[in-house]
């Protein structure tokens, strides 16, 4: 292997790349991202802007920091004792890294999606119902409407109407995911983080994840951290390559995976390397 | 002698004695179990749940005070060991993974669990009974809530720390409190798993004798209260196998035949209770 973490360190320097998202509206600004497991540090001075009601693709090998970055953004590296977060993350003003901002206000405003489906032990209505349920004092009539709204809108309602009384587990792994989508879009958070959304499922039912995403961007702003640089391709309109904590490259998809400004990132996306 | 042949011989060997080994253990087990249920099965009549023990000579008689104690100090001890093993469960799967408390706890539970139970109805005979002056429902059911308390504490941490740590993060990405999180989340994902737990502990107590030896004592009579030394099937089942008569020694066959059914029913349901969990996890 030859020196990728030289080009990393001397080749990009974060204070030349680009930060920006041209003249798309901000939603979010990260500013001098810092991030540690304990001492040791994760991520260094991540600077990117994410454009509202588009969809933002991490990539990069795994490890670079690209799931730790998106997870400082609700917040939940805050669970555990040590992590800690340095730096500016603003959105509408308020720097959500700011332990003031109440954490439940916060991931009422920004979801998440993880890897592997994660269904509640509880009925497919009430797995959609808990996350209503918690924010909001709505009739039983009133969550209903609420449930198959998120349902119709996570495209999963047409497959579940008749089951929605059965086990959320009950479903298959495409559905699980939907489901879990309809729990996070059911709350109607602003951002949406999608942490390797289709890494545990089969093709079609990725297929299906991916449109969603495409419908889903009009109304959210969506941040996916993805292995699949296909994937990041098709799903997003722009992508920050990542490596070994840092921002080595930012900018529209389109420029990136035609005409990548750094050579890593051109070897990463070719295959080259990774 | 050809090695080959050399493995042959030492293999059959091997196997016959693992064999034997296994059908001597299974041939002691249908044994009592056998004996119990044939010489148990001839007591068990309408009598035996309904009347109180007769005297010595008289006919017929029952342990229907003995069943209802043994219900009793079962159920109370229940009630008390599982909402503070739940809950010093919760303490040591969500809070004290590496708290100096949680390690003190976890250890001691280990050290309780394989404590002899003689030796907590001695404690809890110095601590109640003495000062009290009284054999009492409450000593013995105290006695065996101290023996359910660690089993309960740690199978609902083993539970609570099987759920997927994504499960937690998910209720909590949604804006969850975190008691919200494990009431309405964790709790419901371990439940199963905790239920479990509390039937091998309530199974676990059924058919201890030594502690309400020191506790409960026995009774010949019906209990009007839990401060009175009560009749319990364990303790009948001591005194009147040891007794010089034939109708004591068949209702002692009858109390056994009673216990052993019922942790036989319990260890059942668990086994029921898992399997469904696991088709449907």
């Amino acid at each position: 292997m030859y020196s990728l973490s030289g080009e990393a360190e001397g080749g990009a320097p974060e204070t030349t790349i680009n930060t920006g998202v041209g003249d798309d509206p901000v939603k979010l600004s990260v500013r001098n991202l810092n991030f540690f497991y304990g001492d040791k540090q994760a991520l260094f001075n991540n600077t990117l802007d994410i454009a509202a009601n588009r969809v933002t693709a991490f990539i990069g090998p795994s490890g670079c920091g690209k799931s730790t970055h998106i997870r400082t953004y609700n917040r939940m590296y805050s669970l555990y004792k040590g992590f800690r977060a340095e730096g500016e993350i603003i959105m509408d003003g308020i720097n959500v890294l700011d332990p003031k901002v109440p954490a439940l206000k916060l991931r009422h405003q920004i979801g998440m999606i993880f890897q592997k489906p994660t269904p509640f032990p509880m009925s497919v209505m009430d797995n959609i119902a808990y996350g209503l349920r918690l924010h909001n004092s709505f009739s039983d009539s009133e969550i209903e409407g609420r449930v198959e709204k998120a349902l119709r809108d996570s495209a999963l309602w047409n497959e579940v109407e008749s089951k929605l009384h059965q086990p959320g587990t009950a479903l298959s792994g495409g559905q699980q995911q939907r489901l879990c989508i309809a729990r996070a879009l059911a709350i109607e958070p602003k951002v949406i983080l999608m942490d390797e959304p289709c890494s545990a499922l089969d093709p079609i039912a990725t297929g299906k994840i991916e449109e969603l995403i495409d419908e889903m961007k009009y109304r959210f702003t969506i941040v996916i951290v993805t292995h699949n640089m296909q994937q990041a391709a098709r799903v997003s309109d722009y992508t920050a390559y990542m490596y070994l904590g840092k921002l080595i490259e930012f900018g529209l998809t389109s420029d990136i995976f035609t005409n990548p400004g750094s050579k890593q990132t051109e070897d990463y996306i070719s295959g080259r390397f990774g | 002698m050809n090695i080959i042949f050399r493995r042959r011989v030492v293999n059959s060997l091997v196997l016959g004695l693992s064999g034997l080994a296994a059908a001597f253990g299974l041939f002691m087990l249908t044994w009592i179990l056998g004996d119990v249920a044939i010489k148990g099965a001839g007591a068990i009549n309408w009598q035996f749940f309904t009347e109180l023990p007769a005297p010595p000579g008289m006919e017929g008689g029952g342990l229907a005070n003995a069943i209802v104690g043994t219900l009793l100090m079962t159920g109370t001890a229940a009630l008390i060991a599982v909402p503070f093993g739940v809950l010093a469960g919760t303490y040591l799967a969500e809070f004290g993974y590496n708290t100096v408390l949680g390690r003190i706890a976890r250890f001691i539970s280990d050290i309780l669990v394989s404590a002899p139970s003689i030796v907590i109805g001695v404690f809890v005979y110095l601590v109640m009974v003495k000062p009290m002056h009284n054999f009492s429902g409450w000593a013995g059911a105290c006695s065996l809530a101290i023996i359910m308390l660690p089993v309960v504490s740690r199978t609902t941490e083993e539970m609570l720390k099987l759920v997927a740590p994504e499960m937690r993060e998910a209720a909590l990405a949604l804006g969850a409190p975190y008691w919200k999180m494990m009431t309405g989340v964790i709790y419901r994902a371990a439940s199963t798993g905790i239920f479990t737990g509390v039937i091998l502990a309530v199974a676990r107590v059924a058919g201890e004798t030594a502690p309400l030896l020191f506790t409960a004592l026995n009774s010949p009579y019906w209990m009007h209260s839990m401060n009175e030394p009560m009749a319990n099937l364990t303790v009948v089942l001591f005194n009147y196998a040891m007794s010089p008569y034939d109708d004591w020694h068949r209702l002692a066959w009858g109390a056994a035949l009673l216990i052993t059914m019922a942790v036989l029913v319990l260890n059942i349901l668990t086994r029921l209770l898992l399997s469904r969990k696991r088709r449907t996890s």
